[in-house]
Formats: structure tokens, C-alpha cells, sequence
């Protein structure tokens, strides 16, 4: 599954997120990094120094585009002017595969900036489904769904979040952009084992893998992206790359962010659980 | 958003549930925290909040339904304060910490975002500051100059822009006959006080105040040390803000130079916008402000969508 038609049959290694207090370095030092994966909607702008900046990166960078609005399971619509507006970013990208979260966000278009979970439901799932579809074809390019950490369960679920995952995917015939951070911040605050959740998605749609940092306080965890990895979330990813081979694998630090060497040391510690995982397969 | 059901619905078997669903989530989420920072305890019919997410919340062995929608409505809450927060210096610096956040709950109360954007938070706060004038008082209308000035920067800063009109275009048309277009980028204020280079000392404070201590714990006692940057005496002030070479500008405007761009933004031809700026501007004077637009980029063509709506 290293390379398949949910990311563009693409091997693209080991990356970290494109962010502002990185951009100087990036340019001026041109470290070598595999990829960047770009939050789309900090670029959906029609000028000024986002694009001009993105330019530069992609004149010297690989760059694939991760979003946070599209909410594939908002009952709404997908709205054709954001549709637009992310097309032509993908254009400009060039992005060979693009990803988003399995949640909703916003309701007659009033919008909470957040992942909210979904209720895991077989109308749910179909209605999901459909938007991913559409969405897909109008973008013309490969889509990852990725699996989102939440604090809430609800009462009309009617399977688990991994069945419902799968359900969605199997329907829109997409990716999965496999978060295993989140995973294990779900599986604390809702008492699951994260192995069943790794070992039961169809691993052969996995096209993209996540890694984070969380934060643990006494009765939850929370997904804050402001820490290295914990030594739980690398044991699940090294499970999950021997399920579903060497996966493009990023890792998300977006707060608290330390300098660009740390965050891009801390992401190529990806490659001691890659190497395992060949071992183990030879 | 619509109004939520009166109750959660308890299976989401349809497309009309899962609506039915979010927006009753939604609405929960968006709901303003009481003082505390806590959900509410009462829902919009009355009934006891604890008992409207045990609807459709399941509890766990640690959090109540409750306190599991609660992560949520802060979470929405401290992060739309943080976004606001950082689009609005200004306002923070001439309001105070406690009336700026007590503005920005009931704006974000009145105004939710209707944006997939946090970018364009700050869209409809100045409509919203003279909506509401007691929540700024007695400072109203230099909070709704500030408000409008910090809008105008995010626009100047990733606003579209367009193709530069030719010189030689310019050259070979008509006055008469010539409307030119402003770049949608530049955000031409009339203002009652100077908010430029008041903005630019409160930066700098904050800059100062920044750079002064990254220590947590003696945040409070740096921000003590230093001193509220004094506000604004009224002075009739024509400036435009906008961006060059992607970084971004504060342009004091003559009032003749002023009237004449904005006539030109709001479609007069060439000879008539020179006109406005009235009889005692000089030919050479209006020459030398042309020179100046021309090499920013000011101008494009003109056309119906050069001013795209904000809001």
C-alpha cells in the first residue's frame, strides 16, 4: 500500500506541515524535507503574501494539501463557491492526493470551526459517502478521509467509529488518511483498545498516515498538537505501517512549535518504526 | 442557523436527522459560556442542561453528558476569542481586556461565523459596534474607526488583486471617457482620528511587551510595566491601507488626493474625479499623486466586480 490510487500512487516518504514560524528558515536554508503538507485553507485567499509565499515553496518542494471545512458529514450541501476556490488551489498545488476529516462542522452555513464527531449511522455513512463522491468529482483528484479525535459519543451511533470509517470509505470508494495520535487520544477518552481500530480498517485504502502530540489531563485526553509524539502513538503507528506498509507519514505540530530542526527530527523518527516494520516483513 | 429541535432526535436514520442532529449540537456549542466558562445551565426552553445532553450524549466513567458538550463549547469559545483576539490589537488596546472580551462574546453571539475562513471573523464588527453602541461607550466611535482600519488590514494583507492597468491605456483614453479601478486590496478610510500611527504605537508596544518576557508566570508583571498606549485625540485623518510587495501599508492621503480616489472608486470618470478634489489642487500637485498610485499598482480596470463584498 506504499503507493495506491488513494494518494496518487505517490511514495512520498516523511513530512511535516508548512508553518509560519518555519517559513524563513525553509526559504532561506532550503532544508531537505520529503514533503509539506499545506493546511488548504490557509492558501484559499486571492492574494498577497499566502500565495506568494506558497509559490516559493512549491518552486523547490513536494506539497500536498490537508483541509479543515470540506465536513464530508455536514447534512449540508457542499458549497460550490469553497469547491471552486479549493480547485483552483489544487491546480496551482498540483496536490496528488488531498485530504479532510470524517466530521462535521457547520450547519446552514453557520460554521464552528471544530471536528466534530459524527453519529455512527448507516443514513450517516451513505450521506457522507455521497459528499465525498461528489466533492472527488468535481476536484478531479484522489481524496483521504482522515479519522478524527473526539471527546463525545452519541447515543444514535449504531456501530463503532472504525465500522464506520470503513463503511464511509467502502461506499465513496476513497482513501483513509489514518491518524493513529488520534486514534489513541479516542480510544483513552472512550475506552477502546486503538489496536482493534488499526487492525480493522481496510488497510489497503490507507494512502496517508498522521502522527501528534497530545495532552493528558486527569479525566481526558486532548488532541493539542503541541508536543513530540508519545511513545503509545509510535507503537501504534509501527503497528499500523506493518498492516499497511510504508505509508506517507507527516507529523502535525501546530502549537507551541519549536524550531524547524525539532519539529523535522522529531517527524524522521517515523523512519526507526519504518525500518522495523521492513524488518519484520523480510 | 436555524432553530434547533425541541429535542434531539434519537435515531439518525435520514439526512433530515443528521440535520436535525448538528443543528441541535451546533447550537449547543455556540451557545455563550457564563461567567465561569462553563456550559450553560439552563437550555433555550428551560429545561436543565445536564438533561438535554444526557439526550444525546452518552456519559462515560470520568465526564458527565454534560461536561463532554462542555469541552466542546469551550473549545469553540477560547478559539474564536484567540482568532479575534489576534485580528484586533487595537480594539483590545483602546477598550481594556474585559470590555473588548465582553464586545467580543455578544458580536460572535449576534454575528457566528458564516465563513469556512477564522480570517473573516472581523468582518462584521464594525456594523456590529454601531448596532450596539452601550457594549463601546463612551468610546463608540473610535472603536467602530478601529474595528473598520483592523478589517481593512486582513483585506490589505490576502484581499485579491488585479492586473495593473497599462500606463499607455491611460495615456490614449480620454479623461472624459476614463474610469479607472481601484485594486480591491486597498481600503480607502476617512477617519476621526488618526488610527494609523496609533496602531503603529500599539504594535510596537506589544511587540516591546512581547520581546520583554516570554516567562508565563511574570506575564502579569510585564504587562503591568507597561503602559496603555494613550488613545487617539480626534483629527480629521485620510489614509488607505494596502500592500506592496506583500507587505503591509498605511498611506496618508491629502483630502483633495482622497476625494479623488474615492471617486474614482465609485466609478466617476478621470476628469470628474479630478474635479472632486476641488478648484485650489494644482495641476502638478494631482500629477505628482497619479505618479505615486500608478508606480503602487493602485489602479485596474474598472469594472463590476473590483469591489467584492466583505461580509
Amino acid at each position: 500500500m506504499p503507493a495506491n490510487q488513494f494518494n496518487g500512487y505517490k511514495e512520498y516518504g516523511i513530512g511535516i506541515g508548512l508553518r509560519v514560524p518555519h517559513y524563513s528558515h525553509i526559504l532561506s536554508k532550503k532544508p531537505v524535507v520529503d514533503w509539506f503538507e499545506i493546511i488548504s485553507e490557509n492558501f484559499m485567499v486571492e492574494g498577497g503574501r499566502p500565495l506568494h509565499l506558497l509559490d516559493r515553496i512549491l518552486e523547490q518542494y513536494r506539497v500536498v494539501q490537508h483541509g479543515v471545512s470540506m465536513y464530508f458529514g455536514s447534512a449540508d450541501k457542499p458549497d460550490r463557491a469553497h469547491l471552486r476556490r479549493l480547485k483552483a488551489l489544487v491546480k496551482r498545488t498540483k496536490t496528488p492526493w488531498l485530504s479532510d476529516h470524517l466530521c462535521w462542522g457547520s450547519v446552514d452555513g453557520t460554521y464552528t470551526h471544530d471536528l466534530l464527531p459524527m453519529p455512527y449511522t448507516f443514513a450517516a455513512a451513505r450521506r457522507t459517502a455521497e459528499k465525498i463522491r461528489q466533492i472527488r468529482d468535481y476536484l478531479e483528484v484522489p481524496l483521504c478521509v482522515e479519522n478524527v479525535s473526539s471527546y463525545a459519543e452519541f447515543h444514535a451511533s449504531e456501530m463503532t467509529e472504525w465500522e464506520f470509517l470503513t463503511e464511509v470509505v467502502e461506499l465513496a470508494d476513497c482513501g483513509i488518511l489514518l491518524d493513529v495520535n488520534n486514534i489513541y487520544v479516542s480510544s483513552k477518552n472512550h475506552g477502546f483498545n486503538p489496536y482493534d481500530y488499526v487492525n480493522n480498517v481496510p488497510h489497503h485504502r490507507v494512502g496517508q498516515m498522521h502522527v501528534a502530540g497530545h495532552t493528558k489531563f486527569e479525566k481526558y485526553i486532548l488532541d493539542t498538537h503541541d508536543h513530540p509524539v508519545l511513545d503509545p502513538v509510535w507503537k501504534l503507528y509501527a503497528h499500523a505501517t506493518r498492516l499497511c506498509g510504508i505509508t506517507a507519514t507527516l507529523l502535525e505540530w501546530d502549537d507551541k512549535i519549536p524550531s524547524f530542526d525539532e519539529v523535522h527530527g522529531e517527524a524522521l523518527k517515523a523512519n526507526e518504526f519504518i525500518d522495523g516494520a521492513k524488518r519484520a516483513a523480510v | 442557523m436555524k432553530q434547533p429541535p425541541k429535542h434531539a432526535p434519537s435515531r439518525v436514520a435520514s439526512t433530515a436527522d443528521l440535520r436535525a442532529f448538528q443543528r441541535m449540537m451546533a447550537s449547543a456549542i455556540i451557545r455563550p459560556l457564563t461567567e465561569e466558562d462553563k456550559l450553560q445551565p439552563r437550555w433555550i426552553d428551560g429545561r436543565p442542561m445536564d438533561e438535554v445532553a444526557a439526550e444525546f450524549i452518552k456519559p462515560n466513567d470520568r465526564l458527565t453528558s454534560f461536561e463532554r458538550l462542555q469541552l466542546y463549547n469551550r473549545m469553540y469559545w477560547f478559539r474564536l476569542f484567540d482568532a479575534i483576539r489576534d485580528d484586533c490589537p487595537g480594539l483590545i488596546a483602546a477598550l481594556g481586556e474585559r470590555a473588548f472580551g465582553r464586545l467580543a462574546q455578544a458580536y460572535l453571539a449576534r454575528y457566528p461565523s458564516r465563513s469556512f475562513t477564522l480570517r473573516d471573523l472581523c468582518s462584521r464588527l464594525e456594523r456590529f459596534i454601531l448596532e450596539r453602541p452601550r457594549l463601546t461607550a463612551p468610546r463608540t466611535a473610535l472603536a467602530a474607526e478601529i474595528a473598520r482600519f483592523e478589517w481593512a488590514q486582513t483585506v490589505a494583507f490576502d484581499g485579491p488583486s488585479r492586473p495593473v492597468i497599462a500606463a499607455s491605456r491611460i495615456a490614449r483614453t480620454p479623461p472624459s471617457r476614463l474610469r479607472l479601478g481601484l485594486q480591491p486590496y486597498v481600503t480607502l478610510l476617512a477617519l476621526r482620528y488618526p488610527i494609523d500611527t496609533w496602531i503603529i504605537a500599539v504594535k510596537r508596544r506589544d511587540a516591546l511587551r512581547s520581546e520583554a518576557s516570554n516567562t508565563p508566570d511574570a506575564a502579569a508583571a510585564v504587562h503591568r510595566a507597561f503602559r496603555r498606549v494613550p488613545l487617539p485625540r480626534p483629527r480629521r485623518t485620510h489614509v488607505a491601507v494596502h500592500r506592496h510587495n506583500d507587505r503591509l501599508f498605511y498611506k496618508r492621503l491629502d483630502p483633495a488626493a482622497f476625494r479623488i480616489l474615492e471617486a474614482l472608486g465609485k466609478g466617476s470618470t478621470l476628469s470628474r474625479a479630478i474635479a472632486a478634489a476641488g478648484p485650489r489642487v494644482k495641476a502638478a500637485q494631482v500629477k505628482a499623486w497619479f505618479k505615486s498610485w500608478m508606480a503602487l499598482g493602485w489602479f485596474c480596470a474598472y469594472g463590476n466586480k473590483q469591489r467584492p463584498d466583505a461580509s
